[in-house]
């Protein structure tokens, strides 16, 4: 029958923490977790059946949208499946102007989930600090091609633009304010008493449990897998740069936040290196003027700041539009681990682990 | 006659008027600094710099609609927040701002009462606005109000017995519950008590942030909480005194700080007299110099801190905080017995 | 935006097979001898392998992907489907897996008719749980053994599966529709 010593809590698609519109329904017993059952589809708009109408070119902008944080992420991702099926070969320039962009998108985005997750917390402050920074990039962005947010910014072969002068004189400087700001977060959170106490322990999940439950990104290093795929399946330049892969060791939401942290700072590396070796050239490969790979399919993965960004493309080879379309969204895989996650814990650690995860609902629900 | 009725009339007209805008502006004074420290600039339209902004915040809440919830204790409903505010104000009666001035000739003490148990009324005041909470939360008949005003008042319930044992290790030192008296044993000490008793300034600080649940002890009326807090059902002026209390509240803790342990309206160092000269500021200035800075980190740490969980914040009060304050109350005895 | 271009549709996956000088990888080779008639066809495109598989074996073949230390794809990237309508069986569910510490990938193929239920795999990977809800819930594939089978992404009393191909793009026409009882009984909800 009923067990009446039981709770069960809405956590709406409102809600000041969900990060967009995501429904979590608890069951407590008392104050603890026992159960969370996550509801999505608030934000779907059949972004996989569009596309099967849509030119090969029209795509870029849809899935701008679909992780709208880290959009030129997307655009990296669709557009180097595309190159692959049709084995184009992308010129030298193009590959380093589009790793800049993949990692200052990456810092963009653990920006955003840096402020966000501080605020769940209660550290309001970190909120203004790091949307500081995110806006100084948004402006690196509108010089190079004009939006803030959706940005359109790769074509499939190489780019549309090629960088703005002193353009590279901007990203430079922008890198050493942010080597010093993200100083500035570490004096404010890493060792903070009440941060440790809220993050340590919380949300402990092993690196065998994380690897079998589809985690990948931040959240599967934070548990000590070395997984990668800018070093483990290298694209556009990566294999030409030299970064370390910061890992976490105990698997909880503090091992999260400080393999995150790091990443600011090996991002920036990146760029350093890859505006020193930035090759002349052409920005956009030998291009056939109407799009049709070959019949076949493929998948293909990059390292989105969320974790594995997946597109799985099927050409039925004479048809201008994708037959099957398909995102693998790290967003979604990582979400199924919070139910696992939540477990046993407290309800006010339930917005911390929604924060620990970083999701964005766009790319959840496509 | 005069003396025995005007004087105290007009000293009690004139303290509550000045609270009153104090705790009205002090909205205005948290929004600006969590604003500078966050580089931003606040509230800039309501008058130059937004200094009328609290005036149009109060015209705002006056003309607000008057809900009521549907099966809520009309009388207690409405009696919870006055039952929250006034204990603050009227804590205000024993607190020295100075000792003596003359005023057209006359001598006019700069507190409304010196009753030699001020302490004691002090602690008491406070100890009646957590009953505002709990019918706040009972009167809203709502499951999530109630549950959070347990707890809130749970919480501060803790962190009152932190307070008082803590007090009783001052009262030692002092030999006095008057707070006047208080002041004159630090004159007569030579110097302020934050030097002699740090471990009981911390406690007093740390339990004072919990007392008026402001961050990082905030957890109960956060946002991100799934309950709204006790005032959830509030709104129009009965949630704006909610509001002031807290502020009020948050007066009180720092002019009962200042008094205790930075000496009240005395000069720093009064013992050394080569900074006699610094006696020509007024003693009441320097205690509201000395209160604003108090409520100036009230609200930095406010803008700085994250927030703690309940049961982090609970274990804090308890397993902390009150053996400290036992500690320091045995270590206070010996030592004015032994020396 | 563009319209496609009207050709027939087509009979089914490209598929082609490995070029004759490549030969396929060793852990391959031993399902085909552990699992002799589970590999239907191999096929290679622009550097990814595809087995396709029988849907009876495929749990079998899953666990020995997961375990085999020449495969150890221990991590399954992605579950999804293709529907290819001319085809009797039209479903192509198309399961991509990695593996962490031999870093090689490859794509396991199962069909399927309409009607016809697939074995899950969520006891080999757990993460496979979500990725079939969404596979069943746009293109109403059964997986049996699914701990959890119901919709994720639409509502829980939609009727229909949006993904396959022969539904429309504009949906069940609910935005023609002017009288809101009208759009309600079509969503099956409780009206008075």
């Amino acid at each position: 029958m009923f067990d009446t010593n039981e709770l069960v809590i809405n956590m709406g698609p409102q809600h000041p923490s969900t990060h967009g519109v995501l429904r979590v329904v608890l069951r407590l017993d008392g104050e603890r977790v026992i159960d969370a059952n996550v509801v999505i589809g608030y934000l779907h708009r059949g972004i996989e059946k569009l596309c099967e109408y849509r030119d090969w070119g029209q795509i870029v902008l849809i899935t701008d949208r679909m992780d709208y944080i880290a959009a030129a992420s997307n655009n990296l991702g669709y557009c180097e499946t595309v190159e692959k099926l049709m084995s184009l070969e992308v010129p030298p320039r193009a590959r380093y102007i589009r790793t800049i962009l993949a990692e200052l998108q990456r810092i963009a985005s653990h920006c955003l989930w840096l402020g966000t997750h501080a605020m769940d917390i209660g550290a309001m402050t970190v909120f203004l600090y790091a949307f500081r920074e995110r806006e100084l990039i948004l402006d690196l962005f509108e010089d190079y091609c004009g939006a803030r947010l959706t940005y359109n910014a790769m074509r499939i072969g190489g780019l549309p633009l090629d960088i703005p002068p002193r353009w590279d004189a901007k990203v430079r400087a922008f890198c050493d304010i942010l080597d010093e700001k993200v100083n500035e977060y570490e004096e404010l959170l890493t060792h903070n008493r009440i941060w440790l106490e809220r993050t340590r322990r919380v949300g402990v999940i092993s690196g065998e449990e994380a690897v079998a439950i589809g985690l990948s990104g931040p959240a599967l290093r934070g548990s000590g897998v070395a997984r990668d795929i800018r070093k483990d399946e290298p694209y556009a330049a990566y294999a030409d740069f030299e970064f370390d892969v910061p890992l976490g060791s105990d698997g909880d939401t503090y091992d999260r936040y400080l393999v995150r942290l790091e990443e600011f700072r090996q991002s920036t590396r990146i760029i350093r290196q890859a505006l020193d070796g930035l090759p002349e050239g052409p920005i956009i490969g030998k291009v056939p003027r109407l799009i049709k790979p070959p019949a076949g399919e493929t998948y293909h993965a990059i390292e989105s700041p969320k974790g594995e960004l997946g597109y799985f493309i099927v050409s039925d080879g004479k048809s201008n539009v994708p037959y099957r379309f398909r995102v693998r969204p790290p967003s979604f895989c990582n979400l199924q681990a919070l139910p696992r996650l939540v477990k046993g814990h407290l309800v006010a650690d339930v917005v911390a682990l929604i924060g620990s995860i970083d999701i964005v609902l766009g790319e959840v629900d496509r | 006659m005069l003396e025995t009725y005007l004087v105290p009339l007009l000293k009690i007209v004139v303290l509550l008027n000045a609270v009153l805008v104090a705790v009205t502006y002090m909205v205005l004074l948290e929004r600006k600094v969590i604003a500078w420290v966050q580089v931003r600039l606040g509230p800039m339209r309501v008058g130059p710099h937004g200094v009328l902004q609290p005036i149009a915040d109060a015209i705002k809440l006056l003309l607000k609609e008057d809900i009521t919830p549907a099966r809520a204790d009309r009388w207690v409903f409405t009696l919870a927040p006055i039952v929250s505010m006034v204990p603050a104000l009227i804590a205000f009666a024993v607190i020295p701002f100075d000792s003596a001035i003359t005023l057209f000739g006359y001598p006019i003490t700069m507190y409304v009462a010196d009753i030699n148990v001020g302490l004691l009324y002090i602690v008491a005041t406070t100890s009646i606005s957590v009953y505002g909470i709990i019918l706040a939360g009972y009167a809203s008949n709502s499951k999530f109000p109630l549950l959070a005003g347990l707890r809130a008042s749970a919480q501060l319930i803790s962190y009152e017995v932190a307070i008082t044992m803590m007090l009783v290790s001052l009262v030692v030192m002092a030999g006095t519950l008057s707070m006047v008296g208080i002041v004159r044993a630090q004159l007569e000490a030579g110097m302020w008590y934050v030097f002699v008793q740090p471990v009981a300034f911390v406690i007093l600080f740390i339990g004072g942030l919990a007392e008026t649940n402001r961050a990082p002890f905030d957890l109960p009326e956060a946002e991100q909480e799934l309950t709204g807090g006790f005032h959830t059902e509030y709104s129009g002026m009965r949630f704006a005194l909610f509001f002031l209390a807290e502020y009020a509240n948050m007066i009180v803790v720092s002019a009962v700080a200042t008094t205790l342990f930075l000496g009240g309206w005395l000069r720093p160092f009064p013992n050394v007299g080569a900074l006699a000269f610094l006696d020509l500021v007024p003693g009441w200035i320097w205690f509201l110099g000395k209160t604003f800075v108090f409520l100036y980190v009230f609200i930095w740490i406010r803008a700085t801190l994250p927030r703690y969980r309940y049961d982090q914040l609970m274990r804090l009060g308890w397993k902390v905080l009150i053996p400290l304050a036992i500690a320091n109350l045995v270590v206070t005895g010996l030592l004015k017995v032994l020396l | 935006m563009a319209e496609p271009t009207r050709i027939a549709p087509p009979a089914g996956p490209p598929d082609p097979p490995p070029p004759a000088d490549l030969p396929p990888p060793d852990f391959i080779r031993a399902i085909e001898d552990r699992f002799p008639g589970a590999v239907q066809k191999l096929s290679y495109w622009v550097g990814d392998w595809t087995i396709v598989l029988d849907a009876g074996r495929l749990v079998d073949v899953a666990t020995y992907l997961r375990d085999a230390p020449g495969a150890l794809f221990t991590f399954c990237s992605d579950v999804t489907a293709s529907d290819w309508p001319p085809r009797p069986k039209r479903f192509d569910v198309v399961y991509s897996l990695y593996s962490i510490p031999l870093r090689h990938r490859v794509r396991l193929k199962v069909q399927a008719g309409d009607g016809d239920a697939v074995p899950t795999v969520t006891r080999v990977w757990p993460s496979a749980n979500w990725l079939e809800r969404e596979v069943f819930d746009l293109f109403g594939i059964v997986f049996a053994g699914h701990p959890d089978l119901r919709r994720i992404l639409m509502p829980d009393d939609w009727q229909g599966h949006p993904q396959r191909k022969d539904y429309p793009l504009e949906g069940p026409g609910e935005l023609l529709i002017e009288d809101p009882v009208e759009w309600l009984k079509l969503r099956q909800a409780d009206i008075e």
